[in-house]
């Protein structure tokens, strides 16, 4: 019986080990000022999906966005007018606003900041 | 007792069976599903629509495995992996500026080199200069302790771009072999290697 118990201690713990640690995207960027308060999960924006797409002047120059977490003050008035993210969600150049649930992907309680960021490994051959 | 037991097995599977992995030259990349990334709602019905990185970045040049994205992006996009578009307005003036800077008071560390170059085919000039970098080669102040606060180069690194673990990559000119002066270089400036395959300056 000792055994069993000892196996699942073991069998839990070193299976969890993986999963103890947050694993967001390094540059993920979760925006949880408004979304939560107005019922919607927490946004997370992945910085690695857009610079596939885009170089980073196109939304830091062009499109205005502080690159300061907390700095921009991104509401879906703003976006549906074509600021901020709705410069290109906006069913031509990217999907538009009505996939709510694509942004709004958050587990709820989630805080505003940048996720993934100092959160490497380690140094890596340097 | 037995329940548990069998909990216990299928708990330990389920989180080798749910992680997503590359093996790239003997190197193992591993990212996390969304629905077990501790970030994601699993509960969210839309995470089947979101692309994922494994799958986004399986072919890219890779940086070391748990360094930032484990992209060698500043590779992608030079050796066109990635076309990523510069500009929305028809109008923005795109400039890309090939010029090195050698900053010299680095202490113990090797000197830094700023290649201008890969900056800018990311960025715009007005995103670092003149509010974060003076136009004038050892004008700011910059330092390794606001670097570490966010500033400065922390602005990115350490958030975005390749995070402040991998020290040599920007203290990478050796002091004593150095010939020249330090500041702005001559262009052409380095042509940088893959990052694996990067010469450690002491």
């Amino acid at each position: 019986m000792i055994h069993r118990f000892v196996l699942v201690a073991l069998l839990t713990l070193f299976g969890l080990a993986p999963l103890t640690a947050a694993h967001a995207e390094y540059a993920d960027v979760v925006l949880n000022r408004y979304a939560e308060k107005n019922g919607m999960r927490p946004v997370i924006y992945p910085h690695w999906f857009h610079r596939i797409r885009f170089r980073c002047k196109v939304c830091h120059f062009e499109l205005g966005f502080e690159m300061r977490v907390g700095s921009n003050d991104i509401t879906m008035g703003k976006i549906i007018d074509g600021q901020y993210c709705g410069m290109c969600h906006n069913g031509e150049i990217a999907w538009s606003v009505e996939h709510c649930d694509r942004c709004h992907s958050g587990l709820p309680g989630l805080k505003t900041g940048i996720q993934g960021g100092h959160k490497t490994g380690g140094p890596g051959i340097w | 007792m037995k329940r548990w037991f069998f909990a216990g097995v299928v708990l330990w599977i389920s989180t080798f069976t749910a992680t997503a992995e590359v093996i790239d030259n003997g190197r193992k990349y591993v990212w996390e599903p969304f629905d077990a990334d501790f970030l994601h709602d699993p509960a969210n019905p839309a995470l089947d629509e979101l692309q994922h990185p494994e799958e986004a970045f399986r072919n890219f040049p890779k940086d070391t495995p748990t360094i930032g994205n484990q992209v060698d992006w500043v590779r992608a996009l030079e050796q066109g992996f990635i076309n990523p578009r510069t500009n929305l307005f028809p109008d923005t003036e795109i400039e890309v500026l090939d010029l090195d800077i050698i900053m010299p008071d680095t202490a113990d560390m090797p000197m830094v080199r700023f290649p201008h170059r890969a900056h800018t085919q990311w960025l715009d000039c007005s995103n670092c200069h003149d509010h974060l970098f003076a136009r004038e080669a050892g004008a700011t102040p910059v330092n390794m302790f606001s670097i570490l606060s966010g500033e400065y180069c922390g602005r990115c690194h350490g958030a975005v771009s390749f995070p402040l673990t991998e020290c040599r990559r920007c203290h990478s000119v050796n002091r004593s072999r150095f010939r020249g002066k330090p500041g702005a270089q001559q262009p052409p400036g380095r042509i940088y290697e893959p990052v694996l395959e990067q010469p450690i300056v002491r």
